[in-house]
């Protein structure tokens, strides 16, 4: 598909979602429907949820009644950014540690073998078990003019969701060389770092692509949701449960935030896709020999 | 018509050869114990600028042995000598050139940028490399193609460029698992020619395995027919077809040439032995 029509293939989705929205508060029942006593569809009020146009309404006025409030979509960008830039931290950190292991466990076999189990079984410990802990040795961190601050708690455990898919995808990446690659090098006799540079890097990068996307996804998740374990404010993580308490009597305040996760994740996602650009000449379709 | 079997002296032997097979054998341990014996004591010795094919039947042993000379896998029992140094030394040397039935070429560079790969991997400095990755694209008459990528060439383009990547360092010994075996037959016939001249003009010797005989008699010095289970070497047959830089396509249509298919021929199926039908007397 041309870059033209991908985009509005998009944009179409897009404005389908919109419209399904409006339709099933146009014609759902007001009170959802129930079956055996559980909710199966929302309800339709206005309070439930809000037409489009008052959320976007809703955004463009200030934050609070307050005399000298900012407008909400300025709050919220305000919230993105910082978050942004916590996950793109946690981002950075989780690519180079999850590198690191898998260059590792491609090294040496039994790295391989003792690391991959607990690698696997980190991601079950859930994020919620994991913010006490992390703030609470984060704050007996404290050497000359460094001291450890809640965002560095929060970048730690997106970097903690971030270095799973990378670890794994460089993993398949370097070993995914054909035999006939790997004889060659050896055949010009070069050793495992121009092996590792020349062949092994190179050819991860397809595997490494989808791996990177995955770990900026679930770095913007785990500092949404670190955020707010931690209790951090500034970003958009706290933003979302701040406003929802506010959904009573404002139901479209809640929205503003939740439209910029979903942009954190987008632009994060977008830097990605910069990436895969920059390195398009290793994912060249493999020789049809 | 070609000369006898050269019979250098014992002590001399291993300098003068290009490759010095002796008594090799390759067993590759199966499951539950069981074993498969890929070549049972192949003795074969390979002159400089000699063009040695190796054909067999599939399971013959043939790339096996084209990779134990390559160093990329080592012998049960008996010894290797590659320009009278054990293989492993030879490779680390980069006495020899390789190209196998896959072309391997690393997707993410160019037809230049593949030639200069042993070059980069040996630091050679960047002028050099251009140059002589200049000149070998010259040689297999790629000289349009030099910035493409491989996904961009058709199976014969990338072949050559794999065989430009073999000379890249001017070996005096080229290793060769059937190259052309994924070719259409037309594009075979003609990297036949053209490896025929670049053999010449490069004077280097060649191991060249394959399955076709017509490839193997139109190519080589002598066939060496390797028969299956074991791996063992079956008979010699000295082809000679006149020298390699006189070699054209007439020759395909010449009665000698297919004399000596015929043979080839016999010596892989029959079971009567070689000298009885005159394979050496000629």
């Amino acid at each position: 598909m041309t870059a033209p029509r991908r985009f509005i293939v998009g944009a179409l989705g897009l404005v389908l979602l919109a419209g399904l929205w409006e339709l099933y508060k146009l014609l759902g029942p007001a009170d959802g429907v129930v079956l055996a006593g559980v909710t199966v569809l929302p309800r339709t009020s206005d309070l439930a949820m809000p037409h489009l146009w008052v959320m976007a309404g809703r955004a463009l006025e200030p934050v609070t009644g307050a005399g000298n409030a900012m407008p909400l979509w300025q709050a919220v960008v305000d919230a993105s950014l910082f978050t942004l830039g916590i996950s793109a931290v946690g981002w950075l950190v989780g690519v180079t540690v999850g590198l690191a292991l898998a260059l590792l466990m491609h090294r040496f076999r039994l790295a391989e073998a003792a690391v991959l189990p607990w690698i696997i079984l980190s991601q079950t410990v859930p994020l919620i078990a994991l913010a006490p802990l992390v703030r609470r040795w984060g704050t007996q961190i404290q050497f000359g003019a460094f001291s450890w601050e809640s965002w560095m708690s929060v970048a730690l455990i997106a970097s903690y969701l971030a270095f799973f898919p990378v670890s794994v995808g460089a993993l398949r990446g370097l070993g995914s060389p054909d035999a006939n690659h790997v004889d060659l090098m050896h055949c010009y006799s070069a050793g495992w770092w121009k092996t590792l540079w020349r062949l092994r890097l190179p050819a991860s990068v397809g595997y490494l692509l989808p791996a990177l996307r995955l770990a900026a996804a679930s770095a913007v998740i785990g500092s949404v949701v670190a955020e707010v374990s931690i209790g951090l404010r500034g970003g958009i993580g706290r933003m979302i449960v701040e406003y929802a308490g506010a959904a009573g009597g404002d139901p479209g305040k809640p929205w503003a935030p939740i439209f910029g996760s979903v942009l954190v994740g987008l632009v994060a996602a977008g830097f990605v896709g910069l990436i895969g650009l920059g390195l398009r000449r290793f994912r060249r379709g493999e020789v049809a020999a | 018509m070609s000369a006898p079997e050269p019979t250098p002296l014992p002590g001399r032997r291993a300098a003068s050869l290009a490759v010095d097979v002796r008594g090799v054998s390759r067993v590759f341990a199966g499951r539950k114990g069981a074993s498969v014996t890929a070549l049972d004591s192949v003795s074969l010795t390979v002159a400089p600028g000699e063009f040695v094919s190796l054909i067999g039947p599939s399971g013959c042993g043939k790339s096996t042995l084209l990779r134990l000379i390559a160093d990329l896998d080592t012998p049960t029992t008996g010894e290797i000598r590659v320009f009278g140094k054990p293989a492993r030394q030879a490779r680390i040397d980069q006495d020899y050139g390789i190209a196998f039935q896959q072309a391997g070429l690393l997707p993410w560079r160019t037809v230049s940028g593949n030639i200069e790969l042993p070059l980069e991997l040996h630091g050679a400095d960047r002028a050099a490399r251009r140059t002589r990755a200049a000149e070998l694209i010259e040689l297999v008459g790629l000289s349009e193609f030099a910035g493409h990528y491989p996904d961009q060439l058709s199976g014969g383009m990338q072949q050559r460029v794999a065989i430009a990547r073999s000379l890249a360092e001017s070996p005096s010994l080229l290793l060769m698992d059937e190259p052309f075996g994924a070719l259409d037959e037309m594009t075979r016939e003609r990297m036949q020619n053209e490896l025929v001249r670049i053999c010449a003009e490069t004077s280097a010797a060649v191991v060249f395995v394959t399955h076709s005989i017509p490839e193997a008699v139109f190519l080589s010095n002598r066939v060496v027919v390797l028969e299956p289970r074991p791996g063992r070497i079956r008979d010699v047959l000295r082809v000679g077809l006149g020298e390699t830089g006189e070699r054209g396509e007439t020759l395909r249509e010449d009665e000698e040439f297919f004399h000596a298919v015929s043979q080839v021929r016999e010596l892989l199926h029959g079971e009567a032995p070689a000298g009885a039908r005159g394979a050496e007397a000629r």
